[in-house]
């Protein structure tokens, strides 16, 4: 359904590489492809009019970047400016100077409050902060069981008031617990309530009257629609929140939410909850949002990967193998070893611009068939490896034999390596393959 | 369109008791705009004037922005509009009221694409299956439909807590089947789904019961591997009875931008869902995306949510939602 914004930029500029500069119309065009992926990423329709605003002037008179096509310098522009809308002004959270610090969590039911405040809490644990819970969500059925169960797991303390039906009382309890405990943190859930019910509005600012929180944080839902801004409007109104947390974003909505939220009350996005299990919330990273909100792919965490698994000398070294078209078959095992390393292949390999789609309907990449091409590398003689144009019939034969698998599975291999080598010594002169050739490689 | 509990489900030869309608469609269609008034007042007059005076691109513009901001989505919007600007072109409707009426209909069509949207309960027992993503309210929506079914229709309903992995979520749905005053086959947290589901079917069997409601776990229809466990509570249900489920509902957040379209879609895809349930409407949020997922996907809505109490879950009315999408 979402087309790469990347490519339909391509599509519509795809003539303007011969004048090297945007034209009136190709901005006309370009400003429109971007906004109906914004549009389709749920940027708020008045957020998305003053940005495309904005990316006008800049966009007119652009030149076409010469190592960039001008469709990837559309997008860059806009990545650059998305990337610094969502940025500004980011704070960590705030800690009191008398414990106990006391974090009030607010938002719309469902939008995952009290899974993120356990999070939350498991997050602080691991600084050794001692954290307590509040279960101040009296509305819901069983809401107080969940945090109870969550805080358990989470090895939080819970405070929880059986009977007692205002959750102003159980937050001013909760807080004076705490102060009695010498507990570092007061993590305080609430019930999920609409921006337009007043009285349960009313009750949270009670709660955050009676608690003095250092941080209020706004839990938003990755998938929230256009009416994002007017629930961000309200509960900056009521709750004066700090920061926000965003959920879901482990689904695939491009929570172009987030970027209303900053837009229209200012506050940063401090935190993204990326998964089901508790330790599954992370610091956010507006430059990667930036991109999932154009569907560009996340190059960073990939970078951010590579960098935590490759070693730095071995990558230098690499380097100069492929710029002197050295690069041999014990390279590609190395390299293949420290690729397996980050995680399945399917997943990084989703984490690469363009290669979502390249993928579809391939199904998942055969983590057996890498274990074959191992097997062949590490049948051949440190020769072969180095030479892989010599390998012959017989040593074919034999390799075959020495990894379990067949001749042609053999000559597969050879003959992968050689057009890898082509793309390499490519890659070094600065052209960047496509996608496709790049998936060819890969098969 | 069903405007009652009544017309809302196909009973089938069950001999349903006659009693007092709680609530009339007036009353329906005013907390529906109630509800819908914040965003409503912005866009609605200025869409109301550009609509009554002269036509002009300007027209046509405001209106895609404000069916944009209803969350309608690019592709339906320009759909609807296009249709819209044609049938004005060729002379088929004229300026004013008549082009807001036709503009109604439009709407209403494209979220009710089905001739007969009720509610399937005729076998017996019917089984109701219940899926979406996390938080959009599911078991809400099960315990609330549970409560019509046993309170005022009288028939016999059996929940089952198939959703085993959200802390306290049985504990949530126990409650609201004492509030309903039906029975509960629950399973032990981080059990089998699908066993808690084949035990409830059975009990229903056992028991006689009319109608059988399980609930599921919410999960992100990204995720093959809970997708994967969805479709299997399906077929363990339909080897305890050949045509079960009769109905797979999704529930999707009315907050919900253009991601609702890809989760009914993935969600069909794995249990083949029948009708969504909107949920939430009582916000500032207008359910938009409700009209995309009918429009791209075929799929009706069949059940709203407009607030928090009992009564608050009504039967989808194309119409009065199409209104309310619009109205000042």
């Amino acid at each position: 359904m979402f087309d790469q914004l990347s490519e339909r930029l391509q599509g519509v500029l795809s003539e303007v590489r011969s004048r090297g500069k945007l034209s009136e119309d190709d901005v006309k065009k370009a400003l429109r492809e971007v906004r109906l992926a914004l549009l389709e990423a749920d940027v708020n329709f008045k957020v998305v009019k003053d940005f495309t605003a904005s990316l006008r002037e800049r966009l007119e008179g652009e030149e076409v970047s010469e190592a960039l096509n001008p469709g990837q310098t559309v997008v860059r522009a806009v990545n650059d400016e998305l990337t610094e809308l969502m940025g500004g002004g980011s704070r960590d959270l705030a800690f009191a100077p008398n414990s106990p610090t006391v974090i009030l969590m607010a938002g719309l039911q469902g939008s995952g409050k009290t899974t993120a405040a356990a999070k939350l809490a498991k997050l602080l644990r691991k600084d050794n902060k001692d954290v307590a819970l509040a279960a101040c969500d009296l509305q819901r059925p069983a809401a107080v069981e969940q945090l109870q169960k969550l805080g358990e797991q989470a090895k939080a303390h819970v405070y929880t008031v059986p009977g007692e039906s205002d959750a102003v009382n159980v937050a001013k309890w909760a807080l004076d617990q705490a102060k009695a405990e010498g507990r570092d943190v007061l993590i305080v859930d609430t019930a999920g309530r609409l921006h337009v019910d007043q009285d349960l509005m009313d009750e949270l600012a009670a709660v955050r009257k009676a608690t003095k929180p250092m941080d209020v944080l706004l839990v938003l839902d990755a998938m929230t629609g256009q009416d994002a801004v007017n629930v961000a409007e309200s509960f900056a109104e009521v709750a004066e929140f700090d920061g926000v947390v965003i959920t879901k974003l482990d689904g695939d909505a491009r929570g172009g939410a987030a970027l209303s939220v900053r837009a229209v009350t200012g506050k940063p996005i401090m935190y993204a909850s990326t998964g089901e299990k508790l330790d599954e919330l992370e610091r956010f990273h507006p430059d990667r949002m930036a991109g999932r909100i154009l569907g560009m792919g996340d190059v960073m965490s990939l970078i951010e990967k590579s960098q935590e698994e490759f070693d730095a000398d071995q990558a230098a070294d690499l380097e100069q193998k492929l710029r002197k078209q050295q690069f041999t078959l014990d390279d590609f095992l190395t390299q293949l070893k420290q690729v397996r390393r980050m995680g399945p292949l399917g997943s990084i390999m989703k984490m690469i611009p363009g290669m979502g789609k390249a993928m579809q309907g391939m199904g998942e990449v055969d983590e057996r068939e890498i274990d074959r091409i191992e097997a062949i590398v590490l049948s051949m003689t440190p020769h072969e490896r180095a030479h892989p144009d010599q390998i012959n019939g017989s040593r074919r034969k034999r390799i075959a034999a020495g990894s379990g698998t067949n001749v042609q599975a053999v000559n597969r291999l050879v003959k992968q390596f050689g057009q890898m080598r082509k793309m390499m010594k490519q890659l070094s002169e600065g052209k960047m393959p496509s996608p496709e050739q790049l998936m060819r490689g890969a098969r | 369109m069903p405007t009652s509990w009544r017309d809302a489900f196909d009973l089938g030869d069950r001999e349903i008791p006659v009693g007092p309608e709680p609530e009339g469609r007036e009353g329906v269609f005013s907390r529906l705009r109630q509800g819908l008034s914040r965003s409503r007042k912005a866009l609605g007059a200025e869409l109301g004037s550009s609509l009554t005076a002269g036509i002009d691109d300007g027209t046509w513009e405001s209106l895609e922005e404000a069916l944009i901001l209803a969350d309608v989505g690019a592709p339906t919007t320009a759909a609807v509009v296009r249709r819209l600007e044609d049938e004005y072109e060729a002379g088929d409707v004229t300026g004013g009221e008549r082009l807001r009426e036709r503009l109604i209909e439009l709407l209403a069509e494209t979220a009710s694409p089905s001739a007969d949207p009720r509610i399937r309960l005729g076998a017996d027992p019917a089984v109701l299956m219940v899926v979406g993503v996390n938080g959009t309210g599911k078991t809400t929506t099960i315990g609330k439909i549970a409560w019509h079914l046993q309170q005022e229709l009288g028939l016999d309903v059996v929940v089952g807590a198939a959703d085993t992995y959200r802390a306290a979520a049985v504990e949530q749905l126990t409650e609201w089947a004492e509030r309903a005053g039906c029975q509960i086959v629950r399973g032990t947290e981080g059990g089998d789904p699908g066993a808690v589901a084949f035990d409830a079917v059975e009990a229903a069997r056992a028991r006689g019961s009319d109608v059988v409601i399980c609930d599921t776990a919410g999960r992100l229809h990204t995720k093959g591997n809970l997708m994967e466990e969805l479709s299997k509570v399906r077929r363990v249900i339909a080897k305890q009875l050949p045509d079960a489920p009769h109905e797979t509902l999704v529930v999707i957040d009315a907050t919900t931008g253009q991601n609702g379209v890809r989760q009914a879609q993935e969600f069909s895809r794995s249990v083949a869902v029948t009708g969504a349930v909107l949920t939430k409407l009582d916000g500032s949020a207008k359910g938009g995306v409700a009209l995309a997922i009918a429009s791209e996907l075929g799929i009706p809505v069949k059940l709203i949510g407009i607030g928090e109490s009992l009564e608050d879950l009504r039967p989808f009315d194309s119409e009065q939602f199409a209104r309310a999408l619009l109205a000042e």
